[in-house]
This record gives C-alpha cells, structure tokens and sequence, in this order.
C-alpha cells in the first residue's frame, strides 16, 4: 500500500497568500460554486477519495492530522497508514461500523472555485441518502473499484443521478494503484459502462483513472499513466459548466416565499428566483391567478438593482396592487409555469411506512404546501435492473411511478425543464416525517392547461332540451347491500316522470368497458376512475346517471365528486351490516371469499370505507328495497 | 454584494459567496413564513455576526421578526458584551438574555465546575430559554466545516421536546425544500449559514464591512498559560495561581466564548486582511481554542444529541 505524499498537492496559491493576501482574497472572491455528489458502492473509495480532496487543497489542519494520524492507527483500515475516509466518516455509530451511513457534506476550494461535496453511502438501504445529495448537486462522480468493474450498485447510482437530472457525469475508475495501471482493464471498464449508460438514457459522461489513495489523476496527471490523456479530476471540477447558468437562459420565475408590508408605503414580494432574469419595467404574470402586471422595483438591504437573475434572492415591489402571496410564483409575462390539480409522478419513498394509496399526504413544491392523495403505482423500478415491476405499495426506497391529484391547483413545471418548479416532498400528516421525494414529469387529462374543444352545443344545452337537471346518483355499499336493486326501482320511477336517466352497473361494466381490470385496490382505484368519467360525460350529455358500484375507497369517491360541478353529484350509502349482507349472499360470494377461493373480496380481506356525510343514507335494516327507492326519488325530485 | 452587471442576456455568473448569501436568505424567509415563533440564538462571536447581517438582509426593509437570544454565562469577555448590546440596537431587534437562575444561585463558573459550567450555564441555559418563551424555531450560526458531526447535521434540525438530537432519524432535505413541520412541544435549529466555511465567513465580513468583536484582532492584552491553552485575564474574576502574574502579549482570538475556557493565539494581525492571511497559512484548527472539544473524537456529537446547540 502506497503512503499518501506528505506533502500535500495545493490547490490553493500558498505564495500568494503569504506575499499579496488582498490579491489572493480578490481572487477567492471571484470563485464560482459547484455542488457535487460521490457515489460508490462500499469499499469502492468514496471517503478516501473526498479525504484526499480536502488533504490536497489544504483544508485539513495540523491538529486534525495529528487526530487523524492516531484515529488511523487505532481504527484505521490501511494498516496504519493514514485512512482518509476518517475524515470524513463523521458520526459515532459509523466510525464503529467502518461506514458511512447518512449523507455529509464537505468544502474545499481550488483557485477557481468552491466546492461542495455530498458524501452518500453505498450501500442497499440508503438509496434515500443517495438521492438526498444528488437533489442539489451539477455533476456526479461514479466510483468504481478498477478491480472489481461495474457492480450491481454501480448501476443504482447512475439510474438514481440519472433519475434526479444530473448532466454531469465523471466515471472515476479508482484503485488504479492496485491493478498496475492496466490500460486494458482500464478500456474495458469504460466500454462496458458507455453500453450501459446508453442503455438507460445517459447521454454523456467523463470517464478518468485514479487512485484517490495514491493520488493519480485527481491534481495531477499520472507518471503511471502516460496513455490517459484527459482532463484530471481537479481540472474537470474547474470548468464543467454549472447548473445555475443554464437556469438563467430560461424564462423568468420566482415562487413567492413572504410577502413584506413594514408600513403602508411598502409592499413587496419576497424570494429566490430560481430561473431567468429579471428587470424594472419586466411585464409578469401571477401564477396561478393569471394577473398581469409589472416590476417597480428590485429591492435589496444594498439598493435598488437593475437587474436580478437566478440564484439571487430579492424583493420585488410590483407595479399594480394586484393579488400575490406565499406560494404564487412571479413569472415572465409571456412564457409564465402551468397549473394543473392531477400529475404523473415518479416517487422515492424514504419512510419505514410504506406509501398508502388513497391516503392525503402534504406535498411542498417550491413555496406551495397542499393536500395530495397518491393512488397506487402504476409500477416499481428495480433499481437494480431498471425492470419495470407491478407494485400496490412503496416501500422504504422503493422507487415508483404514480398518478397523484392535489386539492388545490400546483403552479409546476416538468422536472426534467425545472428542479425548483418540479422537485417536491411528501409529508405524512400526522408523524410530520418527509415520508417521499417526487418529481413531476407531466400534468393528467384535468389539468387546467389542457385546452377543451369548444363544443357549441354544451351541457346546459343538452339538459335544457331534456328539461332536467344532470344528476350522478352514486350508490355506494357492500357486495349484496341492494344497490342494484334499489338503483333499478330509482330508475323505473324516473323514467315513469318522463325523466333521461342511465343507469350504469358495475358487473355490467366489469363485462365490457373494465373487463381488463382484477380486484386489487390498484384495479379497483382505475376501475371508479373509468366509471365516474362515463358517468360526467353522460351527465354532459343531459343525463341523470346511476352507478352501482361498491366503490369502496372514500378518495375515490371524492375523486368522481370532484369531477362534477357542485350539487350534481349525489352520494347514496346503501347501508348494510356485513353480517346481513354476508346471511342474504345472493350471489355465493361471500361463501367464496370465506372459502379464501375470492381474493381481495370487500368487507372480508379488502376494507369498505363508509361514506363520512353521504346526500342519503339507506339504512336496509330500515326500508325495504321499494321504500328506499320511494325516498331517493321524493328527496330529489319531489 | 448582490449587485450583478447588466449583461445583455449573457448568463451572469454569481459568485459562491452570492450563491451562500442567496441560500442563507432563502432559509430565513422559509422559517420566518413557516415557524409560528422563531427566535436568534445569538452568540456574539463572528458566525452570529454573519448570520445577524444575513437576517438584516433577508427582511429590509424591516427589521427581521424575531428577537435576538442570548444565552449569557456571565463570564463572555467584556467586549462581548459591549458588541451585542450595540449590535442589538443598531438592528432594532429586541434582545432577550437568559441567565440559568440554577447556575447563578449555585454559582457554577469554569475554574470549580469544568463540564458542569458548559452543561447548566449553555446547554441546560438554552433549554429553559427555548421553553419560558415557547420559541418553535431557533437560528443558530453553526457551520458544517466547523466539526465532522456538524458535516451531517440538517439546516433544519428537529429536536424532541427533551430537545434531543437524534442523527438517526433526521428529515432527508432536498432540494430548496425544508420540512418545518413539528408537534407541539418539539422544535427545530435552522442553521442558515450551515454551507459557509471560515474563510467564506472573513471574506465576507470584510466585503460587507460587517462589525466584529475588536478581541478578533490582535492587541496587546494580559495573559497566562494554562493546560497548553493561552488565556487572557478579562476582568478581576480571573484566578491566578499563587505568585502568578499575568504577562502581557500581543494576541487575538480565533473563536469567541467564555473567557476563561478561550484559548488565544499569540498574533501582530490587526487588520481584517492580516487576520485572513494568518487563517490561511495557519495550519490549527478552529475549534482547537475551545477546551469544549478536547475530549473524545465524538464528544461534539454526544453533547448535540443531549441538547447542546
């Protein structure tokens, strides 16, 4: 094993620090800003070669080293040697284990610029960490042990910096030391991984062969390796283009975090602008109110400024008294973020609780904070494979993709144009934990941005010629409650007062329009999906609709009622005991289910939400099925 | 300091102590719009200093909506004290002091009481001033760089209602985003200027011209030696050992505390410049100066979790 120099290779300008210290200050204060992330699996070098990184530029003092050095001798892993990845493993728990098990963050600066590390663990368990620190980063380094070539993790962590929307690629082939500075090996490590990274969307990257241990190609070019001609490490680092400048080339956008009102005199609106620039005189639109207005002013603690871009933060005063608080987002007036209440989504789920679907979580996205109901993943990435997995659930870093709906419109953009306008959290409710991390890819069918085709001939059209109002009567209950029936006499009655009614069955459904969809809680979710858009489109078409379906989950439910305009929906809980419905099983089911020949049979192993303040209330132990009927009708039509 | 050129379209590169000023400011208007009573922990040394001017920033043409705390222990060096009360009336925020009534009463001081000085005059002091005012959030000038637990600790950090620290269950922070929900009787500790280093720090006070404790600069003050540490004889409470006499040398102090526990480096750096240009080429860590971390290599990390700040 090679001992580090002990001279360490300076980054930093020693000399000029010494003779001319305020040109050296005006150089460091010039310096830009990258974030970076290392990624390895465990053993693969990352400490070591973030250790190295901080030796190198100096950021380690004398005392630190003295604590090191003794550190190294009595839990060190290189023999007495110095181990850099003592460093950098911070916590107690970890120093005893030998790893690093949550995210850290380390400094160090050339003379170009300042870095700031994200040390992630390698391991299975921590993918949550993992996409912590790539949620901030420009570039990524993929660690991989020259030895032991592309491993199982090495291919998470490419899909998961791939996945957060990470450019900057630098494939680091280390431990170069320990296999003689193979070039072959070197070669065939690097074509293997190109194949790879092809093959999941990875459009570039930078490979490089190192030894963080030994030092080759992080400062300084190797003796050993004559035949790599690229960029260092350090040398990359300095000049990859930063995030922050692309960012500046997109329209305008600053997500409103306070509103500032010292007097009546002032009024401004304060936050990060998180793409674009901004001047005085700048028409913008609030999103999502859709007001036009324009920039007074840009205010800061220094003056008024001429202009402002991404990555500051200011208060901007705005030219009219328009309506604009935490949460909205200032946008340019010509090219301002949609807003959309349905999303498709992919999820990380970092809680030990797994995702439930149906349940409403807090969702922040920039400034916003609103309710979301997950429904149940449309499927799960094997990380490892990248295969494409049916799942009912996430677990704890699972990752999956999932339709979502928030109960109030979310200004948005697509994560892959936007990270601040497209990144969000969920929040559980009651623990108050960050249970997930999502990333919006595209707004669903309801979105408000989705234009509709005028049709001349519109709802209000349709029912005024039938001389009626549109009606869903929603008929909810277990399996062999009386839906049916009483949903069938409602029917007669209606259309015996000349009334356009249809009624809609969920076995008859299930025979043609749901034939493809089971009885899992995923399947039922589509299933109340597919059925409540027939039933706004009949009620479109003038009609009163009546469904018959158990229809078991409440986030369903409200989810149909949201689609209709207000009024028009009608919940009807057909109210039965299990025990009554389970004594009458018309159709044998609850025999089979009990016989355990039905899976996922509601109110034996699939639970029946009941209606909170259902429109009607049918309790069957009551009324008899025409009784029922009778009351329906005179309630709503009397 | 947040002037950029107007350059036509052209992308405007930001420097890094932009880019930190920036995302400290954020970090105070998200705790400010999200915290139902936040407070500044407010310690006087030149991190407080920097983080007080960022809040200044952050809420002009206000001043921030907050109170300034300060957890005395009545032994901070004279200078101290003459800067936060100036420091708290030019920014016009008010200043809350709290001095532990149980330390006072049993008149707990460094040179009896060692561990238990920092234990109930700080760590103790803290929590009563957390809970007699109800504060549900509390900026504190920590830094990453400053200590390997501090590298892995949140820029919000949920405390329990014991206001322990558990490194084992902290919110996963992405992006911009800082879950700043909590039950009642938990808090958090925001740390805004958790991604500054030192050197970030100096430059910065000298780009903004921010007013720092003179002890920060040398001058020649009254010493002695002891346990390897260089202390100065602030005021007639200092004990001298039997035919002990305080030396006078040119000094100054690398990190602010409780004077008689502050080690000093012996120094002719007395501008902002020379004192930047010493940081640099010297080659002894920060925290070295305070008898605090000398124990374990973990010690900082286990007095977190018990509360300390």
């Amino acid at each position: 094993m090679p001992a580090p120099s002990s001279t360490p290779t300076a980054y930093q300008t020693d000399a000029l620090i010494a003779e001319d210290i305020d040109a050296y200050l005006d150089l460091h204060r010039h310096k830009s800003l990258l974030r970076f992330i290392t990624c390895g699996s465990v053993d693969d070098g990352k400490s070591t070669l973030i250790g190295r990184l901080l030796y190198d530029s100096r950021m380690i003092f004398d005392d630190q080293l003295a604590s090191l050095e003794a550190d190294s001798r009595r839990v060190g892993t290189q023999g007495g040697q110095i181990d850099f990845a003592l460093l950098v493993d911070g916590l107690a728990a970890e120093r005893e284990q030998g790893i690093t098990i949550d995210v850290a963050y380390r400094f160090f600066s050339t003379e170009k610029r300042k870095f700031i590390v994200a040390d992630t663990p390698g391991h299975e368990q921590y993918t949550r960490n993992m996409v912590t620190g790539a949620s901030t980063a420009d570039l990524a380094v993929i660690l991989i042990d020259a030895r032991k070539g592309i491993l199982t993790q090495t291919r998470r962590h490419s899909y998961l910096v791939h996945l957060l929307g990470i450019r900057n690629l630098v494939l680091a082939v280390n431990k170069m030391d320990l296999i003689g500075y193979d070039q072959a090996r070197y070669d065939a490590i690097v074509a293997a991984y190109a194949e790879f990274a092809a093959s999941i969307g990875i459009e570039s990257f930078v490979p490089m062969p190192i030894s963080g241990l030994a030092g080759d190609t992080i400062a300084t070019r190797s003796a050993s390796m004559p035949w790599y001609s690229g960029p260092t490490l350090i040398e990359h680092l300095e000049t990859v283009p930063l995030d922050i400048a692309a960012d500046q080339a997109q329209p305008f956008r600053m997500p409103v975090q306070m509103v500032k009102r010292p007097d009546l005199d002032f009024r401004g609106v304060a936050g990060l602008i998180v793409s674009g620039a901004v001047r005085p005189g700048d028409p913008v639109r609030i999103v999502p109110s859709g007001r036009i207005t324009s920039i007074a002013r840009i205010v800061t603690f220094d003056g008024d400024l001429a202009c402002a871009v991404a990555g500051q933060s200011v208060t901007l005063v705005l030219a009219d008294d328009v309506d604009c608080s935490r949460g909205d987002v200032v946008a340019s007036a010509a090219s301002p973020p949609e807003s959309a209440d349905q999303f498709e989504a992919s999820l990380v789920w970092m809680a030990d609780e797994p995702m439930l679907p149906g349940r409403s979580y807090l969702l922040k996205l920039a400034t916003q904070t609103v309710s979301a109901q997950v429904q149940a993943p449309k499927y799960q990435v094997n990380v490892n494979t990248m295969a494409r997995l049916p799942a009912r659930t996430l677990e704890l870093n699972a990752i999956g993709v999932a339709n979502l709906s928030t109960d109030k419109p979310l200004v948005f953009e697509p994560y892959a144009d936007s990270r601040a306008l497209g990144g969000f959290i969920l929040i559980d409710k009651i623990s108050n934990a960050t249970v997930a991390a999502g990333l919006l890819h595209f707004a669903l069918r309801r979105a408000a941005n989705v234009h509709w085709q005028a049709v001349e001939i519109n709802r209000e059209a349709h029912a005024r010629l039938k001389n009626q109002t549109p009606k869903v009567l929603w008929f909810t209950g277990l399996s062999g409650a009386g839906k049916s029936t009483i949903a069938n006499l409602v029917e007669k009655k209606l259309h015996a007062m000349g009334l356009h009614s249809f009624l809609l069955d969920g076995d008859n459904i299930r025979h043609g329009l749901n034939r493809d969809l089971g009885f899992t809680d995923a399947d039922r979710v589509e299933n109340i999906r597919r059925v409540g858009e027939v039933a706004r489109l009949m009620t479109d078409a003038g009609l009163i609709v009546l469904t018959a379906f158990i229809s078991p989950f409440r986030a369903e439910r409200r989810l149909v009622r949201d689609l209709m305009p207000p009024g028009e929906f009608v919940e009807i809980h057909i109210d039965t005991t299990l025990t009554d419905a389970e004594r009458r099983d018309v159709k044998g089911l609850y025999a089979k289910a009990r016989r355990g020949e039905l899976r996922n049979f509601t109110g034996i192993d699939s639970p029946y939400e009941p209606p909170e303040r259902p429109e009607i209330h049918i309790d069957t132990a009551v009324l008899d099925a025409e009784q029922s009927a009778e009351l329906i009708v005179r309630t709503l039509f009397g | 300091m947040s002037d950029v050129a107007n350059t036509g379209g052209k992308p405007v590169s930001l420097t890094h102590l932009q880019r930190l000023e920036a995302e400290s400011i954020h970090i105070l208007q998200e705790v400010v719009a999200e915290a139902e009573r936040p407070v500044m922990l407010y310690s006087v040394g030149k991190d407080s200093a920097v983080m007080l001017h960022l809040a200044r920033k952050a809420f002009h043409p206000a001043p921030p909506p907050f109170p300034l705390l300060h957890v005395d222990t009545t032994w901070k060096f004279q200078d101290m004290y003459r800067m936060r009360d100036r420091m708290a009336a030019e920014s016009g925020m008010e200043l809350l002091v709290h001095r532990n009534p149980e330390a006072m009463a049993r008149g707990i001081n460094p040179f009896d009481h060692g561990a238990l000085h920092t234990d109930l005059w700080k760590t103790e002091g803290l929590k009563q001033a957390l809970e007699t005012h109800g504060f549900d959030a509390a900026f504190g000038g920590a830094r990453r760089d400053e200590e390997k637990s501090r590298a892995k600790e949140r820029i919000f950090s949920f405390r329990n209602a014991a206001h322990r620290w558990d490194p084992k269950t902290q919110r996963p922070e992405l992006w911009r985003l800082y879950n700043a929900r909590k039950a009642k009787g938990e808090s958090i500790r925001v740390f805004p200027i958790s991604n500054w280093t030192e050197l970030d720090i100096w430059q910065y006070i000298q780009l903004e011209s921010i007013p720092i404790v003179p002890l920060y600069f040398a001058a020649p003050r009254p010493t002695v030696t002891r346990d390897g540490l260089l202390l100065m004889v602030d005021d007639e409470r200092f004990r001298l050992a039997p035919g002990e006499v305080p030396v006078e040398r040119s000094i100054r102090f690398r990190t602010l505390g409780d004077y008689p526990l502050t080690g000093a480096v012996e120094s002719r750096a007395a501008t902002l410049s020379a004192v930047i240009q010493e940081t640099l080429l010297t080659t002894t860590s920060e925290r070295q100066g305070r008898a605090i971390d000398k124990d374990a290599g973990a010690s900082m990390e286990k007095k977190k979790q018990e509360g300390y700040f």
